[in-house]
C-alpha cells in the first residue's frame, strides 16, 4: 500500500467512525410529536389593563361549582400598593370576589388599612390562577397518581382517584391550590378544561371585559398568546424554582411573588 | 415442607397474592402512564374525558345575540358593550329552557367594582370614571340616575 492510501483510507475510516451513533438513528415521529405536541394552553396576562373589577373570580366561581361564599378560589386578583418610601401593601379580599371597590387595604388580622392618596407611587392589580407549570411540583409529589397533566400541558385533579393527602397543595410553589369544600378534594383552575377543548375561552377570559386575560396555544404561531409571548417582554412568577410556569404576564414588578 | 422457613413464607406469599387480587379488581382498567411518563402522565386516563364533559354554564355574548338580536347589537355599540352579558344577567345556563334562572344583578356593588374611585396611577383602572361611593347619592342603586346599558350622561 502507498502511503498517500494509507493516509487517504485512515482519514476516511476515522471521519466515519467519529460520526455518533446517534447521528443515524432514525427518528420516530411519534417521539417528535409527542415532545412538540400540537397544543399547549398557556395563559396571558396584562397587568397594566387589569382594573380589579374581580368579574373574572366571580365567574370562575360559578363556571367551576367552587363555593361562592366559601373563602376558596381557584383564581384570584391581588392589589398592590406601593408607597412612596419603597413600602408594599397587598391585599385580595375575599380573592377580589367582588371586586375592588374601598380605599381601604384589608391586612387580615391587623385590620384594615387607608393609605393617602398622595403617598402612592404605583397601585396595580395582579390576577393570578394556576400557573400549568412544564414541570409541575403538586404532579411529582401525588402519591396516587390522581393529580397528571395531560399531553396539552393542562394539569387535573382526578376527584374519584384523589385521596386527600394535600401533598400536592404542599408542593405548590404558587399556592393555587386548596380542598374543595364540597368535593373534599384537592382542588385547582384547571383552564376550563371543559371549555377549552370546546374550542371556546376560559370562563373568566370571557367575563374580563378589559382583555387584561388571554388564554391561547403557544404551538400556534398565528395565536395572540403565542405571539406576545415571543415578541413581548413578558415575566412568569417565581421563575428560580425551575417549574417553567405557563402563565406569562405583561407588566409584572419585582414586588409581586 | 413443615419446617419454620417455609410455614412463614407461604403467609408472606399468599398476602402478596391477595394484595395482587385485590389491585386487579379495584384498579380500573384505564389506570396507566400517559404520554409524559410516571412523573407527570401517571393516572385514570377516563379522567381527561370526564373534565371534558364538565358543564358549561357561561356561554358568551354571541349566545345571548341568537335571540336578543336587536338588543345586543345596540349595547354592543355604547360604553359598556364590552362587558359580557352574562356578568351582570347571570350565566346563560339553562336558559331559555328556564327563563327565571337569570338572576340579573341591578346591585349598586355591582357598578362599583370598576367605578370605585380608587387611586391607581399605574393601572387601567385610572381611566375608569370612578365616584366616592360614600359622597354619591349613598343607598341609591345606579341604575335609578343611570341607564346601565347606555352610560353616556349625554344621551340619557
Amino acid at each position: 500500500m502507498k502511503r498517500r492510501d494509507f493516509l487517504k483510507n485512515s482519514l476516511v475510516f476515522v471521519s466515519g467512525a467519529s460520526v455518533c451513533a446517534s447521528a443515524l438513528e432514525f427518528l420516530d415521529p411519534r417521539e417528535v410529536l409527542a415532545a412538540n405536541p400540537e397544543v399547549r394552553w398557556a395563559f396571558l396576562v396584562n397587568t397594566h389593563k387589569c382594573v380589579g373589577c374581580g368579574f373574572c373570580v366571580k365567574a370562575c366561581k360559578i363556571e367551576n361549582e367552587v363555593p361562592f361564599e366559601a373563602n376558596v378560589t381557584r383564581t384570584w386578583v391581588e392589589r398592590y400598593v406601593i408607597k412612596r418610601d419603597g413600602e408594599v401593601v397587598m391585599d385580595s379580599p375575599k380573592g377580589a370576589r367582588d371586586g375592588f371597590t374601598s380605599k381601604e387595604l384589608d391586612q387580615g388580622a391587623s385590620g384594615m388599612r387607608r393609605i393617602p392618596d398622595e403617598e402612592i407611587s404605583q397601585a396595580f392589580f395582579v390576577p393570578k390562577l394556576c400557573n400549568q407549570c412544564q414541570n409541575p411540583p403538586c404532579v411529582q409529589v401525588c402519591p396516587v397518581g390522581a393529580t397528571y397533566q395531560t399531553g396539552d400541558g393542562v394539569v387535573l385533579v382526578d376527584r374519584s382517584w384523589c385521596i386527600g393527602c394535600g401533598y400536592c397543595i404542599m408542593g405548590c410553589p404558587y399556592g393555587v391550590r386548596f380542598f374543595h369544600p364540597v368535593e373534599k378534594v384537592a382542588e385547582k383552575c384547571n383552564f376550563c378544561y371543559h371549555r377549552i377543548t370546546k374550542g371556546m375561552n376560559t370562563a373568566c377570559v370571557d367575563a374580563c371585559p378589559f382583555g387584561a386575560r388571554l388564554i391561547g396555544n403557544l404551538r400556534d404561531p398565528d395565536d395572540p398568546v403565542a405571539k406576545a409571548v415571543m415578541t413581548q417582554r413578558v415575566g412568569v412568577l417565581r421563575d428560580e424554582y425551575g417549574t417553567k410556569p405557563h402563565v406569562f404576564y405583561i407588566g409584572l414588578n419585582k414586588e409581586v411573588r | 415442607m413443615k419446617n419454620h422457613v417455609w410455614r412463614p413464607l407461604f403467609v408472606v406469599i399468599g398476602l402478596v397474592v391477595i394484595i395482587l387480587l385485590i389491585r386487579m379488581a379495584y384498579v380500573p382498567a384505564d389506570f396507566g402512564v400517559g404520554e409524559r411518563g410516571y412523573m407527570y402522565g401517571f393516572h385514570r386516563q377516563g379522567n381527561e374525558q370526564e373534565w371534558k364533559e364538565f358543564q358549561v354554564k357561561y356561554r358568551g355574548a354571541a349566545y345571548c345575540a341568537e335571540c336578543h338580536e336587536e338588543n345586543s347589537s345596540e349595547i354592543s355599540a355604547s360604553g359598556h358593550g364590552r362587558i359580557q352579558c352574562e356578568n351582570c344577567h347571570g350565566a346563560a345556563f339553562g336558559h331559555p329552557e328556564d327563563p327565571e334562572s337569570l338572576a340579573i344583578d341591578r346591585s349598586r356593588e355591582l357598578c362599583l367594582r370598576c367605578h370605585a374611585a380608587l387611586v391607581t396611577p399605574s393601572s387601567g383602572r385610572a381611566q375608569l370614571p370612578g365616584i366616592d361611593a360614600t359622597q354619591h347619592n349613598p343607598g341609591m342603586e345606579c341604575s335609578e340616575c343611570h341607564n346601565p346599558h347606555n352610560p353616556s350622561l349625554e344621551e340619557m
